[in-house]
């Protein structure tokens, strides 16, 4: 291969060359992403200056893995006047954005684009697709799948691990068919929701957590300030279940990103 | 004395209503009070029973709480029934004071005798409220009768009652007063109170006008002075009849 | 009317055994028992112990509670529309549990909670007697209350509002209308005893209540002392509906249908429409709470909602009879 390398560098640039002249006429210049997933995935894709607003949520370290790069970029709070405001040419929100304010957006003549948020891994690839078309970066896509790929494959725990349970504030689990699934499946873990026949994400009274005896618990994180539906969490069936401590979800559990693979090694 | 006032004056919304009173009643009297409407005649049973404030001393008021409640019942102008009671049980109450509680003997025996007294008995397990307005003023007097005090504070006792009502009722005080109770109540009907009393007490603009027989009270001059009317006085062989003219 | 005692305390034991074996898992009821009563190993005795049994406590006890703070209300304010719940007293509570524990105060002492939820309840029951203590009729008694709920209701969704937490907002649900879903023996120890407290001060009150039935005035010259009585209701009061919130929210209307339902059977004389009253909630706030396990199990379904669909009827029926000018 290495003897290839100067008719390769003029085909890359004949390549760089073309992805910036040809989509470049159509690629968006001012994209301003309002939801926390986007966000990341428009951090890891765009190019320099292309993306001029991120969610403010996408600054909060609690809940952003990438929060240090979306300093850089100006914060939104996801209301149609700033929005419009930036005057962007292109704003990817997410299927759970208010629907008046898409609305309103698209009444002003502003593309939106609302990808739906990814629950499984395979999802993952499909929005990196898709985002890397939205900005035309096609290239910078391919590239980041490859990793997430590879990264992936790394993660996954060869053997399994034994019976998890995922509980979070309000007594909520989540099953195999959600993208915390999906990481407990990858880490090796049966995850007890199956044994109800729970497949998205819904409520699992706590006796029946208790009756189906999990090896490892792994609770929501807690945020600042209390609740009651947090309260759950400290209820003491849950430590004489599991007395040898839990594991608690970050912000890598949150979003379909490539930083999924840093959550189920977490699990290890 | 059952009930010694000495100089109880009474103020109600920064307006003095009751000057330096003063009023001795003994065993056996029947005393009415008379006067105008605000002469002062509620606030004066009141601050004798220590349920308002007042200055002055009131030989009933001194006393604690439980033993006031045994040695004066009180039957308020109005005339509340605040549940479905029955009768049995609203005159039970007026054993609240007593050790029993309204369960021993004499609590048992003490409201019978009130039941029967008032004539009561085919009325016992009915509820009060149900009953007609002269019936429940009985229940009411029964219950008073059931606290068996010396002493009885009537406000009004015979207002919003037909005739016969009246007159039981005021025969009724009578005939305690003969036992050798005391009662003290205010009367509107100048000549019932002049027929049943023993003792007639005129009050007006809070000071006590007149104190004595019917016929030294019920003077032209003090009733112009209390009430500002003339009176024709009529004797019948049934007592003094009075109508204002 | 030993019968009638009998009959509910009967009723309360039933309950609290039925509540004790219903729930999601389905779990043999003679394993149940013998894993709450003897332990052992696994997660049976868990869910008996840590989860229904202070369940089952909890909702007998906090219907006892609020039917015997409804009884005393109504006989204090001599009004069969009072009820803790509907004039705001629980709302008040509410508030207070929630700013003890958005300030982070419930943090520091475990306490905090009870003893907030308490003084808003204090706040909201002196407010209402101040406002239509018992000379106010009903038209008052029922302004006063929705002024007092509203307040409250409003000062809660501020408090939650305005928390970092994500999920607080989602609460004002639980704090308007209750539940008794997850709650520990932690909660327990710390509404109990105050609760416990409450109930024996407004327990004290029963002969001052039965001399109430004739008026003030004649109440006092039977040589009872009205502000006494005034001070235990409200310190009585605050101490059980308080706490009661506190850990189950607030659950409206148990005070005010069972002691209209349990007032014939007991002559109508509010001394014994207190401890039947009590038994009465327990029972009434027991089979509710097996209601919304059995109706919806996959669900936190409050129990503010059964009891209002039971009350608010009855609420529109007493409204009715004392607007045409009939007793209860």
């Amino acid at each position: 291969m290495r003897g290839c390398v100067p008719r390769s560098r003029v085909i890359l640039a004949a390549a760089v060359w073309l992805a910036a002249a040809l989509p470049a006429a159509a690629a968006p210049q001012r994209v301003v992403s309002m939801n926390l997933c986007s966000d990341q995935l428009a951090m890891m894709l765009a190019a320099p200056g292309q993306l001029i607003s991120v969610s403010s949520l996408a600054q909060d370290p609690r809940m952003s893995p990438m929060a240090e790069q979306a300093a850089a970029h100006t914060p939104n709070h996801g209301r149609a006047e700033e929005i419009y405001l930036m005057r962007p040419d292109l704003v990817i929100a997410g299927t759970y954005t208010p629907a008046a304010t898409v609305a309103m957006l698209r009444r002003l003549g502003i593309r939106v684009e609302t990808p739906p948020p990814a629950e499984s891994f395979a999802a993952i690839r499909t929005e990196i697709t898709r985002m890397g078309a939205l900005l035309g970066r096609e290239a910078a896509a391919r590239d980041l799948l490859a990793r997430f790929d590879a990264d992936l494959d790394a993660a996954r725990s060869p053997s399994r691990r034994g019976r998890a349970a995922l509980y979070y504030a309000n007594g909520f689990t989540s099953g195999p068919e959600t993208l915390a699934g999906a990481i407990l499946e990858a880490a090796g873990f049966d995850n007890i929701a199956a044994d109800y026949g729970i497949a998205t994400t819904t409520a699992l009274p706590m006796e029946l957590l208790v009756m189906a005896r999990p090896d490892r618990l792994i609770t929501g994180a807690k945020w600042p300030g209390q609740s009651q539906g947090e309260a759950i969490l400290d209820h003491p069936a849950l430590a004489a279940l599991t007395p040898d401590g839990r594991h608690v979800t970050d912000r890598d559990w949150i979003c379909g990103t490539p930083f999924v693979t840093r959550a189920i090694r977490s699990l290890e | 004395m059952v009930l010694r006032l000495s100089h109880l004056s009474v103020t109600r919304r920064n307006r003095p209503v009751l000057h330096g009173v003063s009023l001795s009643l003994g065993p056996g009297e029947f005393v009415g009070l008379i006067g105008p409407n605000g002469a002062g005649k509620s606030s004066l049973m009141e601050a004798a029973l220590g349920l308002i404030p007042f200055t002055g001393t009131s030989s009933l008021a001194a006393l604690p709480a439980e033993r006031r409640a045994r040695h004066a019942a009180y039957l308020p102008q109005a005339r509340e029934i605040a549940w479905p009671v029955s009768v049995e049980d609203l005159v039970a109450l007026g054993r609240i004071p007593w050790p029993g509680g309204g369960r021993s003997g004499a609590d048992r025996a003490a409201v019978d005798a009130a039941i029967a007294r008032m004539g009561l008995e085919a009325f016992r397990k009915r509820t009060a409220l149900r009953l007609s307005g002269g019936e429940q003023n009985r229940a009411l007097i029964a219950r008073a009768l059931a606290q068996d005090t010396p002493l009885l504070i009537a406000d009004e006792p015979i207002a919003g009652l037909d005739p016969a009502q009246q007159l039981a009722c005021l025969r009724l005080f009578r005939d305690l007063a003969a036992e050798g109770r005391t009662v003290l109540a205010s009367i509107h009907d100048l000549g019932l109170a002049a027929r049943f009393c023993t003792r007639l007490v005129l009050l007006a603009d809070g000071h006590v006008l007149a104190d004595g027989t019917a016929d030294a009270v019920l003077r032209d001059d003090l009733l112009r002075r209390a009430f500002g009317i003339t009176v024709r006085r009529v004797d019948t062989p049934d007592g003094p009849a009075i109508l204002p003219v | 009317m030993r019968g009638l005692f009998a009959a509910l305390s009967l009723l309360v034991a039933a309950l609290v055994l039925a509540s004790l074996l219903t729930g999601p898992a389905g779990l043999p009821a003679m394993d149940s028992l013998r894993a709450l009563i003897l332990g052992g190993e696994g997660p049976l005795p868990i869910v008996m112990r840590e989860i229904r049994l202070p369940r089952a406590i909890l909702g007998a006890a906090v219907g006892a509670g609020l039917g015997l703070t409804g009884a005393a209300l109504q006989g204090y304010l001599r009004n069969p529309l009072a009820e803790p719940g509907l004039i705001g007293i629980s709302g008040m509570a509410a508030l207070g549990a929630v700013i003890a524990i958005q300030t982070g105060l419930s943090l520091m002492a475990a306490l905090a909670l009870p003893l907030a939820a308490l003084a808003g309840a204090a706040v909201g029951v002196a407010l209402l007697v101040a406002l239509a203590g018992p000379r106010g009729g009903s038209v008052t008694l029922i302004l006063a209350g929705v002024a007092i709920s509203a307040l409250a209701g409003a000062g809660t969704s501020l408090v939650l509002n305005l928390s970092p937490n994500p999920y607080a907002a989602n609460e004002i649900v639980f704090w308007l209308m209750g539940s008794l879903a997850d709650r520990s023996m932690l909660h327990l120890g710390l509404a109990l005893p105050p609760m416990a407290l409450g109930a024996a001060l407004v327990l004290s009150t029963r002969r001052a209540l039965d001399a109430l039935t004739l008026g003030e005035a004649a109440a006092q010259a039977l040589g009872l002392s009205t502000a006494a009585l005034r001070w235990r209701l409200v310190a009585g009061t605050a101490l059980i509906v308080g706490p009661a919130t506190a850990v189950a929210g607030a659950i409206g209307f148990v005070g005010l249908v069972v002691p209209h339902v349990l007032r014939p059977f007991v002559g109508s004389r509010p001394s014994a429409l207190l401890p039947a009253s009590a038994l009465g909630g327990a029972a009434l706030l027991l089979a509710a709470d097996i209601a919304v396990r059995l109706i919806v199990p996959d669900r936190d379904l409050k129990l503010g909602v059964l009891t209002a669909i039971v009350g608010a009827p009855l609420f529109l029926h007493l409204i009715w009879k004392t607007r045409s000018g009939g007793r209860v």
